[in-house]
């Protein structure tokens, strides 16, 4: 594992963990939206660096984790087809549906493509005007403006070969998701710095407000995570509850105007499914009225594929921040990255996969220990 | 997939539709749409998110991040070609287990 103390401004990041000890008096349970940050938590040991009081809990914010079975299953069955040419970004192709992959249907003969981007996709739509190109569109609000864009130009441009397979989600309804689930244990949010530079932070406020709880804008890095965590720590040491932007080197209150724009016209609010969650209302963008010709799901009439999910895994409970994964029992067992259960073991970005990987088997008495310590520091 | 990249623009044209960036992600120069940025102009740096511009930076933070991200493996995932995306695949065989070690269940 690397630590903090290799990267550049390891002093400042250590002086910050001093002082986020020397404030804090309570335990305290954060949760880290955003699937990258949650690696770089756990990747640069920041986690470690807290007082014990303080708890990490990682959020459902990894696109490919949430991105539901059924959708999956959608895609395979598309990308299977005879003059379809199925493009994705690179880390959907070993996300396992019910009976394949992206990555065995190439094997199987089926033209799945990796792209760069969207665009390269209506390219090869352009270029292959016999063929089908279809488009995986799933990620957060990050993503969606380079899939807005796509289907705006592919509409421009005429193409009738390309079309979108759309699972975009929302990261506000997620967040009230969770403040509204029984038993939640979430004090304050670290906000995902991408989806806010895209989005801005205007959408919070009314959150923060509502439900009495800190949200801070936060970047990726080990000292941006840091300064989010201190801020964060500040605001519950004084029973405040504000929205602040601790990444402001890139995010703005207003966030990405022009992006905000092309979303409107191109999207539309829906109720999504989050695998491992459910469905969440209002939760998501499906292609708005204008753009519906380019929805993949109509054009392959494969509306009528339904899957459910696996009962043994407990990724839902993990995207709630319920439980960590380790106290999952299938955690390290039947469920590794090389044969994952759940949408967070599969992905590179998962909370699952992100303590598989960097080597986080807690034992079951740990655990205990550590639960009781915090619970019982929680009475005091 | 949400890893966005700081990137410095080189070059900028139109393609007719979407202005164009040639954009240079320390050695690794790509198209990027910048539709969403209209204020980046040449030698500016900008994070780039899957060939898209979403926000303009200054020169020290993005340099800064390119040296993380190098550190960490991460520029060469994103920017990779296919052939590398796939090779990665196949190093991550999932679904059924290749390797046998989950049969036993």
């Amino acid at each position: 594992m690397k630590y903090l103390t290799e990267f550049r401004n390891g002093e400042i990041a250590q002086r910050m963990a001093r002082e986020i000890h020397s404030i804090t008096t309570r335990p305290w349970k954060i949760m880290e939206v955003c699937g990258g940050q949650t690696h770089s938590i756990i990747r640069n040991g920041i986690d470690q660096m807290l007082p014990a009081g303080i708890e990490m809990i990682h959020g459902p914010g990894c696109p490919v984790c949430v991105t539901p079975l059924e959708l999956i299953d959608k895609a395979l069955a598309i990308a299977a087809q005879p003059g379809v040419i199925f493009c994705s970004f690179g880390d959907m192709l070993r996300v396992p549906g019910t009976d394949a992959d992206l990555f065995q249907i190439k094997g199987a003969g089926g033209d799945v493509r990796v792209v760069y981007s969207p665009l390269d996709a209506v390219e090869l739509a352009a270029k292959n005007p016999d063929r089908q190109v279809v488009f995986f569109g799933v990620g957060f609000e990050t993503t969606a403006p380079a899939n807005a864009m796509s289907v705006h130009l592919a509409k421009r441009r005429g193409l009738k070969n390309f079309s979108l397979l759309v699972s975009h989600v929302l990261v506000p309804p997620a967040i009230e998701a969770i403040l509204q689930s029984p038993g939640n244990k979430v004090q304050a949010f670290l906000l995902a710095g991408h989806v806010c530079s895209v989005m801005g932070y205007w959408e919070y406020p009314p959150l923060a407000e509502k439900y009495g709880i800190p949200l801070v804008v936060t970047g990726f890095e080990p000292l941006d995570l840091l300064d989010g965590i201190r801020r964060a720590v500040i605001q519950l040491e004084a029973g405040k509850h504000e929205v602040e932007n601790a990444y402001s080197r890139v995010v703005t209150f207003e966030g990405n105007r022009a992006a905000q724009k092309l979303l409107a016209e191109v999207f539309e609010v829906t109720d999504r499914a989050w695998r491992g969650i459910g469905v969440i209302p209002k939760s998501g963008w499906r292609l708005s009225e204008a753009y519906r010709d380019f929805d993949a799901e109509q054009r392959f009439h494969i509306t009528g594929i339904h899957t459910q999910e696996s009962a043994l895994c407990r990724a839902g409970d993990v995207l709630r921040g319920a439980i960590k994964p380790a106290e999952c029992a299938a955690f390290g067992k039947e469920c590794t990255p090389r044969h994952p259960l759940g949408a967070t073991m599969v992905s590179s970005e998962g909370a699952c996969a992100a303590y598989y990987n960097y080597g986080r088997f807690i034992s079951a008495e740990e655990l205990a220990t550590a639960g009781s310590g915090l619970s019982g520091a929680a009475h005091a | 997939m949400c890893l966005a990249i700081p990137g410095k623009v080189e070059e900028i044209s139109t393609d007719g539709l979407i202005r164009v960036g040639r954009v240079n992600f320390g050695g690794v120069v790509k198209n990027v749409c910048l539709d969403y940025v209209p204020e980046v102009e040449v030698g500016d740096y900008t994070i780039v998110h899957v060939g898209f511009a979403i926000s303009k930076i200054d020169e020290e933070t993005a340099e800064q991040t390119l040296q993380d991200f190098r550190t960490l493996g991460l520029l060469d995932e994103e920017l990779g070609t296919e052939e590398e995306a796939f090779a990665r695949a196949a190093k991550a065989p999932q679904s059924p287990c290749p390797d046998g070690s989950c049969s036993s269940k």
